[in-house]
């Protein structure tokens, strides 16, 4: 995860730290490497703009460039503002407030929503929670199939939806359901969609304002680039996400999407997905990967 | 029309333009020293001449599907790429145009492995009309391919499409079974498969290049669909893959339809990434 950020990002430190004295001009020169590894991450270029500047305005004062150590400051001010654009500790599921919980999954088309409901379901059984799977994606061909398999697999119910159903009616019936069923957290797994389809984000809206999730989370693909911020901020913005998970992790992605999404809509990145499998879910430590990503 | 300067802000605004739609770092800059020197050889002054010429260059880059010389028997299809880019849907679409063409098509359902990857490639077979194939989930998928191939001589089918499971370029023995499925093929019909497409999805950013370079080890790409470009992104991370590995694109995809899919043209491309 973030490996060849994490390389890149350190061989810019070392040769920072290396310099017995630091000038504006060896710091202008780093922070120029910085911008590449962060670029090629794919972080958003105007979040890594703003990125690079806080750093700047922190480094270029006498207090550390004239400091015994200022390769070392600078570096930390980077690591600051690093752990600042993850965010810090985790933040696990909430879901306290009315039962059965609700969490509902969305994002763009194959961003992974099913495989992540399903993966969550493991994840709450895991924590004692009897989870329910709702298959709300009535347009893709067999979504619910897909979603029903997986539940098969894992030994954990699913409500019977059809395409011919609303979204929002299967919602409120798998609630009525699961409260008959005596479970305790919906997994609502909605179609992909497009920010820009207004008829679909409405959609979303109105199982919002009928189901009142206690989660909405953002599932992202850790390989998407430049327009990931986009996507994000409408998501939040007709939404209030409260939360992201990454998908696709495993692979040589940089994740520089991860760092953008987080930094405009503030949202916390909750889980990352490391695999296909049900079981390839883990909780997001943004301090501690900020650490690894600077090797520190 | 409007004259311009030709400053540093103004490669600065055009480098952000180009980051921005996902051409990258260094495309970008191999890109504008390709303008900045035209710029400054055809003495360039006004800003309708320089987007024409930014539109020019841009289309330029792309190289143009080689025609496949029609084989005897089935053209057979191969379809792979990473997980969630559209490979189902977009085989869908191929055969629905070929339908359309006339051909007599049929669908292979090769992704054995991802849940109901088979009912989905199932429904689109119906809806298009393409004939369909199965061995059901957890089958061999090189299994597949091959009986595949003697369904498609026996029924005198035209075009064979192969469905691949999804899978990340970096994942060894996925790749290997590709080259495997690829091989089997071969055996099984000489000169199979005969084309081989990698669909990538335009909201990708610079892991595309990646999954380009490691599809094309595998089992050589002959030709990219680029996905999903009926979003807000411009799917400019293809500007540098034809820049580093000189591949072909051939259609794009617009939508969640089977009619979703068009023909690729540089120059249309060119003017949506830069307006
Ligand atoms: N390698 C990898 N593949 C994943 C991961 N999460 C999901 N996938 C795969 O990504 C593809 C798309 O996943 P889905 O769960 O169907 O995505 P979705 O968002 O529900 O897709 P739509 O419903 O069509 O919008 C499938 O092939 C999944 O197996 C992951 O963490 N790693
Ligand atoms: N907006 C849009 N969505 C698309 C396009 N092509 C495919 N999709 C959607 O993307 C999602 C994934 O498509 P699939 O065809 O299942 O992708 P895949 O590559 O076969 O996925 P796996 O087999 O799981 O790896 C589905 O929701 C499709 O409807 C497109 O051109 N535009
Ligand atoms: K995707
Ligand atoms: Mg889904
Ligand atoms: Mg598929």
């Amino acid at each position: 995860m973030f490996d060849s950020l994490a390389d890149r990002l350190q061989s810019v430190f070392k040769k920072i730290r290396g310099h017995g004295r630091l000038d504006e001009k060896s710091v202008q020169e780093g922070l120029r490497e910085v911008r590449l590894a962060l670029l090629e991450a794919d972080v958003n270029f105007k979040v890594v703009k703003d990125f690079v500047d806080r750093v700047r305005d922190r480094a270029m004062g006498q207090d550390v460039l004239g400091s015994l150590t200022p390769g070392q400051q600078v570096v930390k001010i980077v690591h600051d503002e690093m752990v600042e654009l993850l965010g810090g500790e985790h933040l696990g599921l909430q879901l306290q407030g009315k039962t059965p919980a609700i969490i509902m999954l969305v994002g763009l088309q194959g961003s992974g929503k099913t495989t992540t409901a399903a993966k969550l379901a493991l994840h709450l059984r895991r924590m004692k929670r009897s989870p329910y799977l709702v298959p709300a994606d009535v347009y893709r061909p067999a979504a619910i199939d897909q979603l029903h398999t997986l539940a098969g697999q894992l030994g954990v119910p699913a409500f019977a939806s059809t395409p011919e159903m609303k979204p929002v009616d299967i919602c409120m019936q798998a609630r009525e359901e699961a409260v008959r069923k005596g479970l305790d957290v919906l997994l609502v797994d909605t179609a992909g969609r497009l920010h820009i389809d207004e008829l679909l984000m409405e959609e979303l809206v109105a199982i919002k304002a009928a189901a009142g999730p206690q989660e909405i989370l953002f599932v992202a693909d850790a390989m998407t680039g430049q327009d990931a911020v986009n996507v994000a901020v409408k998501f939040d913005e007709l939404l209030d996400l409260t939360g992201i998970v990454l998908t696709k992790m495993e692979g040589d992605a940089r994740g520089g999407a991860a760092l953008s999404i987080k930094s405009v809509t503030g949202k916390p990145i909750k889980f990352v997905g490391m695999g296909e499998k049900v079981s390839d879910l883990e909780v997001f430590h943004p301090d501690r990967v900020a650490s690894r990503i600077l090797g520190m | 029309s409007a004259h311009r300067k030709f400053d540093d802000p103004f490669w600065e605004e055009l480098e952000e333009v180009l980051i921005m739609a996902d051409v990258g770092h260094q495309s970008a800059g191999k890109l504008l020293d390709r303008l900045k020197a035209r710029v400054r050889k055809e003495k360039i002054e006004e800003s309708e001449a320089f987007r024409e010429m930014l539109r020019q260059e841009l289309a330029a880059i792309f190289p143009e599907p080689k025609s496949v010389a029609v084989p005897q028997g089935p053209e057979i299809v191969l379809v792979v790429g990473v997980n969630g880019v559209g490979k189902t849907t977009t085989i869908a679409k191929l055969a629905h145009r070929a339908q359309m063409q006339g051909r007599k098509v049929l669908v292979a359902a090769g992704d054995t492995f991802r849940a109901a990857a088979i009912e989905q490639l199932g429904i689109w077979a119906k809806r298009t009309g393409a004939d369909f194939f199965t061995k059901g989930e957890g089958a061999d998928p090189a299994a597949v391919a091959y009986e595949a191939v003697d369904a498609a001589l026996k029924g005198g089918h035209d075009v064979v499409f192969l469905d691949t499971a999804g899978r990340l370029h970096t994942k060894v023995d996925l790749m290997d079974e590709l080259r495997k499925i690829k091989r089997v093929l071969g055996k099984k019909l000489p000169g199979a498969p005969h084309r081989c497409l990698l669909v990538l999805d335009a909201t990708t950013g610079q892991n595309a290049l990646s999954q380009t370079k490691l599809f094309n080890e595998a089992v050589t790409v002959d030709e990219i669909i680029l996905t999903k470009l009926d979003g807000t992104s411009k799917g400019g991370i293809v500007v540098a893959i034809a820049l580093e590995h000189n591949m072909p694109i051939s259609f794009i995809g617009l939508g969640e339809k089977m009619e979703d899919l068009r023909p690729f043209s540089g120059e249309d491309f060119a003017k949506a990434l830069v307006n």
